[in-house]
């Protein structure tokens, strides 16, 4: 498997992606905004449809779709006085229904679009990969930083806020970081799946895992090890390997329910 | 000499919807170093008036001052400590004792990167302050209420705050816990000289730690120690109180 370029550099794509998809998804899933992943998704496809109508990169003008949808998200839940769900309903539909629009006007219904529906790994090269490495870096590299701050954030919201932690600064990062993630994410699993990658593992690691840190950690090694094995196991069984990936991740959740919990380690 | 007073609200009015006056004309000044109970029925507007204190809601009408600066301007946040009411995690994951205590240094040590060493000696001390050395490196969720309200006001304190407020802070609590909060909020007052404003429907664990009693019930309905209460307003929680 691994003499074919091709698998490499999907091994490649997929293991970014599987690191930093669940490393964002923790602070979603935290923020009980799991879903969040699947409204900026939406407006993903909107901007994917419009690249193919301007016959701009579909992963350029999605990128700057995904991070407008995700800054819209958090504006109409934080100021405009919009409930969490309905916010992202509002975008959600928005950007489906925008995406229809435009891939009927550029008479793109075809397997060009489903590539960014389904994801098409095995398509992946190397400049691809040169941008979801760059792009992958700074966002691991920004929840690094920001760790205890978007954390804090978290654990009380309310009390940040009273103490002058720039709180809406933050809830906008942990947007944009999404919108990236969904953007980059699109080849590997598509836009139908690409929340299933930021969440299940975090959802998987909070089964086992003893404190907020073990939990992203936990999550990003289960999201790296659902990439890894969901494409070996796509390239020896012949299965689509967006739809592995995920089902893996799925399937980790399932064994690590039925695990006691693990220990902080003494 | 005039002190500025830590808090001060004057003449203040505030309603959530037109027509609708949670607060009337309500005034109240209290010193650095005060330790004050806001009680009173539910639905009186204790937990309104303290929001205006520090300036998450502004008032319709009439000022609020924190240190004399107008409260949602108020240029030293750091050194308000804010223990919300149903105080609980924000999130779903099992957040440890110490990561809790550690989000309270915050708006202290900056956003990015670890915290520092001595932000961390800081946070062990607040933990050590509420007696929960032993179960520093517990989860959160698998603690009793009283502990889980013992690490929120660590949290509060770890950010070394001169104001601190804490609303309801006793609820869903055991009267053995609201005890020892009680008596923990009391040495943290005379030990750190915080000005604690104490907000809950329900005093008697408090009243005999605090300097003033405030009853809020749309506006002041008395303001002055426990002992000069008139005994009908004892049960201020009463609808007839």
């Amino acid at each position: 498997m691994l003499e074919l370029e091709f698998m490499r550099l999907a091994l490649a794509a997929g293991a970014i992606v599987g690191v930093l998809a669940p490393a964002v998804g923790f602070f979603l899933v935290q923020r009980r905004q799991s879903l969040i992943g699947d409204g900026i998704g939406h407006v993903a496809f909107a901007g994917v449809a419009a690249g193919i109508l301007l016959d701009v990169s579909p992963v350029l003008t999605a990128l700057v779709a995904a991070v407008l949808g995700g800054v819209a998200i958090e504006a109409l839940r934080s100021r405009g006085g919009t409930a969490g769900d309905q916010a992202l309903a509002l975008v959600f539909y928005t950007g489906i229904a925008a995406g229809v629009v435009l891939v009927s006007s550029a008479g793109a219904l075809d397997v060009g679009l489903f590539q960014y529906l389904f994801g098409s790994i095995l398509t992946v090269t190397r400049g691809d990969l040169l941008l979801i490495a760059i792009l992958g870096a700074i966002g691991l590299a920004t929840i690094g930083l920001l760790y205890r701050a978007l954390a804090g954030a978290i654990v009380d919201e309310e009390g940040a806020r009273v103490a002058g932690v720039p709180i809406e600064r933050l809830n906008v990062t942990v947007a944009v970081l999404a919108a990236v993630t969904v953007a980059l994410s699109m080849r590997v699993v598509g836009i139908l799946l690409v929340a299933a990658l930021m969440v299940l593992p975090v959802i998987a690691a909070g089964r086992v895992a003893w404190s907020m840190r073990s939990t992203l950690l936990l999550s990003m090694a289960i999201g790296l090890g659902s990439a890894l094995a969901g494409l070996t196991i796509s390239y020896y069984a012949d299965l689509p390997p967006g739809g592995t990936i995920v089902l893996v991740a799925a399937g980790s959740f399932a064994v690590l329910a039925a695990a006691r919990p693990l220990r902080a380690p003494a | 000499m005039h002190v500025i007073p830590a808090v001060a609200l004057e003449h203040v009015d505030f309603g959530y919807a037109p027509g609708r006056r949670v607060l009337e004309d309500v005034s109240l000044e209290v010193r650095e170093g005060e330790f004050v109970a806001i009680a009173g029925p539910n639905g009186g507007g204790k937990t309104t008036l303290v929001r205006i204190v520090l300036g998450l809601e502004r008032p319709a009408s009439g000022t609020a001052l924190l240190y004399g600066e107008p409260a949602h301007r108020f240029s030293r946040r750091r050194t308000l400590g804010y223990l919300a009411q149903r105080a609980e995690l924000g999130g779903d994951a099992p957040a440890t004792v110490r990561e809790v205590v550690a989000a309270g240094r915050l708006a202290c040590a900056g956003l990015v990167g670890p915290l520092r060493r001595r932000d961390r000696e800081l946070v062990a001390e607040a933990i050590a302050r509420v007696g929960l050395e032993e179960v520093a490196d517990a989860p959160l969720r698998t603690l009793s209420g009283g502990m889980q309200q013992r690490a929120f006001i660590a949290k509060a304190l770890a950010g070394e705050p001169s104001v601190l407020v804490l609303d309801e802070p006793t609820t869903g609590v055991d009267v053995e816990s609201q005890e020892s909060l009680a008596a923990l909020l009391d040495r943290l007052h005379s030990e750190l000289g915080v000005t604690i404003l104490y907000v809950s429907h329900e005093f008697g664990a408090v009243e005999r730690f605090v300097q003033r009693l405030v009853l809020v019930r749309r506006g002041i309905v008395f303001d002055g120690p426990p002992r000069e209460l008139p005994h009908v307003w004892h049960d201020p929680s009463h609808a007839h109180a």
